[in-house]
């Protein structure tokens, strides 16, 4: 039969001479090999502090965008949720009452906007779905939480900081997330 | 008669206290010092020889190791001792309650009374007064600590025995015939030194080794061998760990344990690993003595410190070694350690044993 690669070798049948079958001879060529990997570059990234880069296409934890402005975009239109394979995201909407046009953009806002990160599988198709540029997926992951409650995730984990009056938060946050 | 009692009791009472101050009590004091500082500092130092083993495993394995506890990991030994102090004590229903609380004891025992007879440096001078560092300098040093040794089998027989559980007994039934195959290589191949040395004191082995221009290596090449590669079985360690086999015997003979029953057993073999070092450096490697160095040009104080310092350094290289050799070669089959240690081991430390008494008799 053709190898399939050109890695195979033919294993020598001999009889093992003297010094081969004495073996102190292999078992210190073997502690060279494990010597000389004392010396060798770790390959390990040392988490908390040394961060490997996402790929530019990494799909993270959610967040609600606004605009230049500071207004949500959000209209609780609902094609994410419906868009959702897991069924995560849950919204109630609300009419914008007058005085509140700094606050959301068009008429009608989400009051409530909940994603359920534990049924969340970051597949992106609620970014996809909607049409205002609301929802994106960042490039961070969901932190570790002791109870299942704090996984649910609500609007004030997921807005952006305001552009207008909190602009060193995003900043932070964009530096953080780039 | 009121008076003749009282009398009695008068001469009594000076003979105890003639007796009390007959005795050397600066000896005592001095004694239980040192006994204090080698067995407390042997248990430090295991317990930082855990540390490095895992350490040692990770650099070997390009790996950074444990390097969280504390500044580069160092309170981790520290982290796992408490942990292990406080998991919950757990004796099976089935087994000897007695003999498997005295087996983790009786192997720990075993391994801290062989730091008795290593010599850890030369005389010292404190207060006027001539201090040995070494705890006793018996006549048959070499014996106490080959009668020692083999009782540490003890604890490994009891604990796997009283625990009644299959797998503990067989790990505890090759631990001990591992034991008594290895011990016999290694009492022959010390018979070689002896025969050279003239003497089963181990301060009398060293004191040689510093004032003659030789090591006992030198003289002694296959005999260190054949000793070394029985004390890695004596100590239980790879090559030669069947007795732990984590594949056929899940964890050996301290499967049943837990808190600091387990740590006891783990602990032993790490304290076991320091004496065996201690020995070996004593009897092979010349002791506390520094190369190339005249120890009569200091101060006898600062001469003693030195040879500590050299003893510890020699420990430590040898512990490495032990670990080294561990994260290197893997476990052999039992048939293959059985055939190493009778057929192999003995022929060879008998064949030294001809050639040294023929040297010795030919006056080499």
């Amino acid at each position: 039969m053709q190898p399939l690669t050109n890695k195979a070798q033919a294993v020598s049948r001999q009889p093992m001479t003297f010094w081969e079958r004495l073996y102190l001879i292999n078992i210190i060529k073997g502690m060279m090999i494990t010597f000389s990997h004392m010396f060798k570059k770790q390959p390990t990234t040392r988490y908390p502090e040394e961060k490997r880069p996402f790929s530019p296409v990494f799909r993270g934890l959610h967040v609600l965008n606004r605009d230049e402005e500071g207004r949500e975009r959000c209209t609780a239109c609902g094609l994410c949720a419906v868009a959702c394979p897991a069924e995560a995201i849950t919204m109630e909407a609300a009419e914008r009452l007058e005085g509140e046009e700094n606050l959301y953009r068009e008429e009608k806002y989400a009051a409530k906007y909940e994603i359920n990160m534990l049924r969340c599988i970051f597949c992106g198709l609620c970014e996809e779905a909607c049409p205002k540029d609301a929802i994106y997926l960042s490039e961070t992951f969901a932190p570790a939480n002791y109870t299942r409650k704090g996984f649910i995730y609500g609007k004030s984990d997921l807005l952006i900081p305001n552009p207008t009056t909190e602009a060193t938060d995003l900043a932070l946050a964009r530096g953080v997330e780039a | 008669m009121g008076r003749h009692l009282t009398q009695t009791i008068l001469i009594k009472h000076n003979y105890i206290s003639m007796t009390i101050l007959a005795f050397d009590w600066g000896l005592v004091i001095e004694k239980l010092i040192l006994i204090a500082v080698v067995v407390f500092g042997s248990l430090g130092i295991a317990l930082y020889t855990t540390f490095g083993e895992r350490k040692v495993a990770a650099i070997l394995q390009d790996r950074p190791g444990p390097n969280r506890a504390g500044p580069f990991g160092l309170l981790q030994p520290l982290a796992d001792g408490l942990k292990l102090i406080m998991k919950e004590e757990i004796i099976p229903t089935a087994a000897n309650k007695w003999l498997f609380i005295l087996g983790p004891g009786l192997a720990m025992t075993a391994s801290l009374m062989t730091c008795a007879v290593i010599p850890w440096g030369s005389d010292i001078e404190l207060f006027g007064r001539k201090m040995a560092l070494q705890i006793a300098d018996i006549n048959i040093g070499v014996l106490y600590v080959f009668a020692v040794v083999s009782m540490g089998v003890y604890g490994i027989m009891i604990g796997g025995w009283a625990s009644n559980n299959k797998f503990s007994l067989m790990s505890s039934l090759r631990a001990a015939s591992q034991a008594i195959s290895y011990e016999l290589a290694m009492g022959l191949a010390l018979i070689a030194l002896l025969m050279t040395s003239e003497s089963l004191s181990l301060k009398t082995i060293v004191e040689q080794q510093v004032k003659g221009n030789w090591w006992n290596i030198v003289y002694q090449p296959l005999g260190f061998l054949l000793f070394f590669i029985a004390a890695l079985a004596e100590c239980n360690r790879t090559p030669f760990d069947l007795p732990e086999a984590e594949n056929e015997l899940n964890f050996g003979y301290h499967q049943e344990y837990s808190s600091m029953k387990l740590g006891f057993y783990l602990f032993a073999e790490y304290v076991n690993m320091i004496m065996s070092s201690a020995i070996m450096a004593s009897m092979y490697f010349g002791g506390y003595d520094l190369p190339f160095f005249d120890e009569s040009t200091v101060a006898p104080n600062i001469a003693a410190m030195i040879g500590v310092g050299t003893l510890l350094i020699k420990i430590v290289l040898f512990i490495f070694v032990f670990m080294w050799i561990r994260w290197t070669i893997p476990r052999f089959r039992y048939d293959q350690l059985m055939n190493l240690g009778w057929k192999t081991m003995i022929p060879l430390a008998l064949f030294n044993l001809l050639i040294t008494g023929a040297l010795i008799l030919a006056n080499l």
